[in-house]
C-alpha cells in the first residue's frame, strides 16, 4: 500500500485515514491515538490562547508540524464572515494555505450551510487558500465546490459526532462517480466497518475524530480504524464480486460420486 | 496604557510592540496568530507594530478539534 498515495493540490499524503485532535482525555492520549492511527493529516481548531494560565501546554508540542500536515478547520463558524476570518487567522498561525472549511448551518445537526460554504470558499480560493470543504452528501453542491476550485470535497457520512455511519450511501456513490477530485468522507463514522465501507465505495480518504476519541479504548479504536481504512481501500482496488440473488457453488461438481 | 487582550483589559508599557507583548505573555511567536482591531498581522510585522491605547488584540492558536462545534473539555483551551 506504500505506493498508493493520495495527492491533493500537489501535496502527497501517505495515509488515507485523517483524524481530528479534539475530545481526547489529554495530549498524551491525543498523541498516542494519532500515532497508532498512522494518520499524517490532523485537523485542529483555532481559538484564543489562554493568557492567564501560562503553564498550559500547546497541542503542537505533541504533534510535530514537521511530521504531520496540520489542517486547521473553521469549526464553530456559523457565518461566511466568521469562516473567512478564522481561515485567515489559521493561515497566520500556521505554515500553510490549507483549510478545512466549515460553515455550520444549525446547532443541533451541525449540518453545513452549503450556500454559505460555496460563498466562503470562493472568497478564500481567490486569496490563495487550498480549500477542503466540509459539505453535505449532496452531489450538486459537491460539483459546485469543484467548479469553483476546491481540490477535494469532504462530504459527511452523517452528522458530526453522531456515529451513525453512512446514512446515504447512494448519494455518496453519485458524488464519487461525478466529481473528478479526491473525496474524503468526513464526519459521522461510528466504528471500523463504517470507515471500511466508505473506502470500499471508493472514497479517497476518511476523516474522523469522535469515533476514535469517544471510544471506550481510543488507542485500540485508532488501530482498528487504521486497518479498516486499509482493508476498505484494498477491497476497493481488488474489486468486489457482484451481488446475486441465488447461490453459485464454489466447489466443482466434477469428481463427485 | 491599557489594551484589550483576548477580551481582557491589560496594562502594558508605552511603545511596546507585538513581539514584546508575546514575550511578556510567554507565547511562542511561531505558534500564534495576532489580530489587532480586526486586522490580522503578518508574523513579519510583529516587531514593527507598536500597540496603542485601547487596541483590541486577539491572540489565537491551534487547539484540539475535529469539526462542528465547540465542546467544553477543560484542557481544550488553547495555549
Amino acid at each position: 500500500m506504500s505506493d498508493d498515495r493520495l495527492t491533493i493540490a500537489g501535496r502527497e499524503f501517505r495515509s488515507r485515514l485523517w483524524v481530528g485532535t479534539g475530545k481526547y482525555k489529554d495530549f498524551v492520549e491525543t498523541k498516542k491515538a494519532i500515532e497508532t492511527s498512522g494518520a499524517d493529516v490532523v485537523t485542529v481548531a483555532v481559538r484564543r490562547v489562554n493568557i492567564t494560565d501560562r503553564n498550559s501546554e500547546n497541542l503542537l508540542d505533541y504533534l510535530d508540524p514537521k511530521q504531520y500536515t496540520i489542517l486547521p478547520n473553521t469549526a464553530g463558524c456559523y457565518t461566511v464572515e466568521d469562516a473567512v476570518r478564522y481561515s485567515r487567522l489559521a493561515r497566520a498561525a500556521g505554515v500553510s494555505d490549507l483549510v478545512k472549511l466549515e460553515v455550520i448551518g444549525d446547532e443541533r445537526t451541525l449540518f453545513p450551510d452549503t450556500a454559505g460554504l460555496i460563498e466562503a470558499a470562493k472568497i478564500l480560493i481567490k486569496e490563495g487558500f487550498v480549500v477542503l470543504p466540509y459539505t453535505n452528501d449532496d452531489p450538486i453542491v459537491a460539483q459546485k465546490l469543484v467548479d469553483i476550485g476546491c481540490p477535494a470535497v469532504m462530504p459527511l457520512a452523517a452528522p458530526i459526532g453522531s456515529g451513525l455511519g453512512i446514512r446515504n450511501p447512494y448519494n455518496l456513490k453519485i458524488i464519487l462517480e461525478t466529481v473528478n477530485v479526491p473525496v474524503i468522507v468526513d464526519a459521522g463514522v461510528g466504528t471500523a466497518s463504517d470507515a471500511a465501507l466508505a473506502m470500499e465505495y471508493g472514497a479517497d480518504a476518511v476523516l474522523m475524530n469522535t469515533a476514535i476519541a469517544g471510544a471506550r479504548e481510543p488507542i485500540a479504536m485508532a488501530e482498528a480504524m487504521k486497518y479498516a481504512v486499509e482493508a476498505g481501500r484494498l477491497a476497493y482496488k481488488a474489486g468486489r464480486i457482484p451481488r446475486k440473488l441465488y447461490a453459485t457453488a464454489s466447489s466443482p461438481i466434477e469428481g463427485m460420486l | 496604557m491599557h489594551v484589550q487582550v483576548n477580551g481582557e483589559s491589560r496594562h502594558v508599557r508605552e511603545e511596546i510592540n507585538v513581539t514584546g507583548l508575546l514575550r511578556d505573555l510567554q507565547l511562542n511567536v511561531e505558534r500564534v496568530a495576532v489580530e489587532i482591531n480586526l486586522e490580522i498581522l503578518d508574523r513579519g510585522d510583529f516587531d514593527a507594530r507598536t500597540l496603542h491605547e485601547g487596541d483590541r488584540i486577539e491572540i489565537l492558536s491551534f487547539i484540539g478539534g475535529g469539526g462542528g462545534g465547540i465542546f467544553d473539555c477543560g484542557f481544550l483551551i488553547a495555549d
